[in-house]
């Protein structure tokens, strides 16, 4: 079979994890690796035979065959890179902030439709950790209101995510409502230095009329193995619990440890999340993996 | 010592005590009163800073902007601050606060996370804010790491930096010591923000401005997040007594206190556990077992009983002299 041939702009730590994945999938193969600089990521990549370029962008030019590009810079950078992978006829998966275009929550959203876009954006870590569940919830309760709470493991937060604090949460909050659903929302984040590191906690509140808990609970464990099947170690560790109009849940990621150590599951859940869509986009583009 | 500017954060992280209900009526008449009393920066909003109010930490009666507001439209002097915690608030927050009133941004991050807070500093300075890097926590991180992240606000452009004890878990050592080091290695002002969860407050604020602090945080009675902070009115005596000079008025922090925030708190069940007489005699220096004496006196001659224990004071009254109680109290109710 034909596999998709996959770019990668922005080695850093979602980067790296991320092109494990890729190298470790049956439907992509990983073409070229670009950054600004040398860095170790460039070097990681030249050590398994992947191209590689430290011209950024502009290294694509030398390429006709490449079908998919994974933007893991920052938003700024992506703002620039997306009109020319667009015009390249790339198809776009956004790591960033950015959103240039529509979020894509797999296990809540990702149709055809939205694989003919040219770009779509993965919203962040806590996006991908907590938009299924809402939804999950929202699609048997009209959810008024959601909040989350994200900790994640100072050490599995990088420069980029750092640097972009507000990025993350209101991108986040953006996506309970445009894809979970709920008419309001609120993300905070939290980075937790504590040693060892934490592993990835979500708490997710919602305000809901007469919360029904047994159809609430079903709804979640249904979306939780959904999600298993792209991100194996994530988990309820709070069954749905409620206080008047309040429903409280709570969902732990442990990683693959691809990359960064098993505590990053915020990194693999979103990694997970855009090699998922890749994979899809590859059955779709080039017929599932017995179709040689 | 340098002069010390003191910061009044009762109505923020004295929010905690009340449940984020202070009412905009609250505000003004609690924030007239510091700055009467020479409180130089009066903090207002939800204990966990702008959009703090959620089901995680508690909704509050009224928003930060027009808590924002209440206290501006009262005050002349005193600058009003607010509490930015990146993660929580967003720098979209600031636009409209600085409409309400606000002119300092203090920006607040976990003691090893200063990094998140580059954005939020740069954009409080750029819109004009005196703009504080706020590392909590800071009893959790070594001296060498408190230092680094303070480096890390004073290069995004704070104008000060606060080494502050969110746990109340420092002691005098580890305030002398953390303090004393980023002093040293900043070459903007340094701040100190105390918790009496240990009872050390009051010590540990006296420990930073010798360390070099010229920023410290009060709040009326200790109002505040667990036991509460280093209480506004101590604070002023003890710094009177160690010569270090501020724009404070004792006796009129203690009548705001006891005026204006006592029964607002008790219109929220909330009781301040606080003595001024006990404070004045310590103040004053004079035999513990005055107090009740004093008190009587007071009553029975109809003059403040702060005049006569500090009068006490000034003449050297000693134990067992309580017949003088009443000689000093006849004595001031005769000058009236």
């Amino acid at each position: 079979m034909k596999k998709l041939r996959i770019g990668l702009i922005g080695p850093g730590n979602i980067g790296r994890d991320l092109l494990i994945k890729v190298m470790r999938s049956e439907y992509l193969e990983p073409a070229l690796v670009i950054n600004v600089f040398e860095s170790n990521g460039i070097q990681f990549a030249r050590e398994h035979g992947i191209d590689t370029s430290i011209i950024g962008i502009k290294g694509l030019d030398p390429y006709d065959d490449i079908d998919l590009v994974f933007d893991c810079t920052s938003a700024t950078a992506h703002l620039e890179h997306a009109p020319i992978l667009a015009e390249k006829g790339i198809f776009a998966l956004d790591l960033t902030p950015a959103a240039v275009g529509p979020y894509c929550v797999p296990a809540v959203n990702l149709s055809e439709d939205l694989l003919e876009k040219p770009n779509l954006n993965l919203v962040t870590c806590a996006g991908q950790a907590i938009v299924p569940i809402l939804s999950a919830i929202n699609s048997v309760v009209h959810v008024e209101y959601a909040e989350l709470i994200a900790s994640l493991a100072s050490k599995s937060a990088g420069a980029g995510t750092r640097a972009n604090i507000d990025e993350f949460t209101q991108t986040t909050r953006k996506a309970m409502m445009d894809v979970g659903g709920a008419d309001q929302a609120k993300a905070i984040i939290i980075l937790n230095p504590a040693e060892p590191p934490i592993n990835m906690r979500n708490t997710l509140h919602v305000k809901v009329k007469n919360p029904d808990i047994a159809k609430i609970t079903e709804a979640v464990h249904k979306m939780v193995a959904k999600i298993q099947e792209y991100v194996p170690g994530y988990k309820v560790v709070l069954e749905p619990i409620a206080k008047d109009d309040v429903v409280t849940t709570m969902v732990e990621v442990t990683g693959r440890g691809d990359y960064l150590p098993t505590y990053a599951g915020n990194l693999d859940i979103i990694t997970s999340a855009a090699v998922r869509i890749a994979e899809v986009y590859a059955q779709k583009k080039y017929g599932g993996k017995d179709n040689g | 010592m340098a002069k010390v500017t003191v910061v009044d954060t009762s109505l923020r992280d004295g929010s905690h005590s009340v449940a984020h209900q202070f009412s905009t009526d609250d505000v003004r008449r609690i924030a007239k009163g510091l700055e009467d009393a020479g409180v130089d920066i009066i903090e207002v909003g939800h204990g966990d800073g702008l959009t703090g109010s959620t089901i995680n930490y508690g909704y509050s009666k009224c928003s930060d902007f027009d808590l924002v507001q209440a206290a501006s439209s009262v005050l002349t002097n005193a600058k009003v601050a607010v509490l930015l915690i990146p993660g929580i608030g967003t720098v979209e927050d600031l636009e409209q606060i600085r409409d309400a009133g606000c002119s300092v941004v203090r920006v607040a991050t976990h003691v090893t996370e200063a990094d998140i807070s580059a954005q939020h500093i740069e954009a409080s300075k750029k819109m004009g804010f005196l703009t504080v890097g706020f590392l909590m926590m800071s009893h959790m991180a070594s001296v060498e790491r408190v230092v680094e992240e303070a480096k890390k606000m004073e290069s995004y452009g704070a104008d000060l930096v606060y080494v502050t004890d969110s746990g109340g878990a420092m002691l005098n050592s580890d305030v002398v010591e953390k303090i004393g080091a980023v002093k040293e290695a900043v070459s903007i002002p340094v701040g100190h923000h105390a918790h009496h969860n240990l009872g050390l407050a009051v010590s540990n604020s006296i420990a930073a401005i010798r360390a070099g602090a010229t920023y410290i945080d009060g709040s009326l009675g200790g109002l505040g997040a667990g036991a509460g902070n280093t209480p506004t009115e101590m604070l002023a005596a003890v710094m009177a007594k160690e010569k270090i000079e501020s724009n404070l008025n004792l006796y009129k922090l203690l009548d705001v206190t006891e005026q204006e925030l006592v029964p607002v708190l008790s219109e929220y069940g909330v009781h301040l556990p606080i003595n001024h007489d006990a404070l004045m005699i310590g103040y004053a220096g004079v035999y513990s077992s005055f107090m009740l004496h004093a008190r009587r006196a007071a009553e029975r001659f109809n003059v403040d009983v702060r005049d006569i224990l500090i009068e006490l004071g000034r003449i050297g009254a000693i134990g067992g002299q309580e017949d003088r109680i009443i000689d000093v109290a006849a004595g001031l109710a005769a000058k009236k």
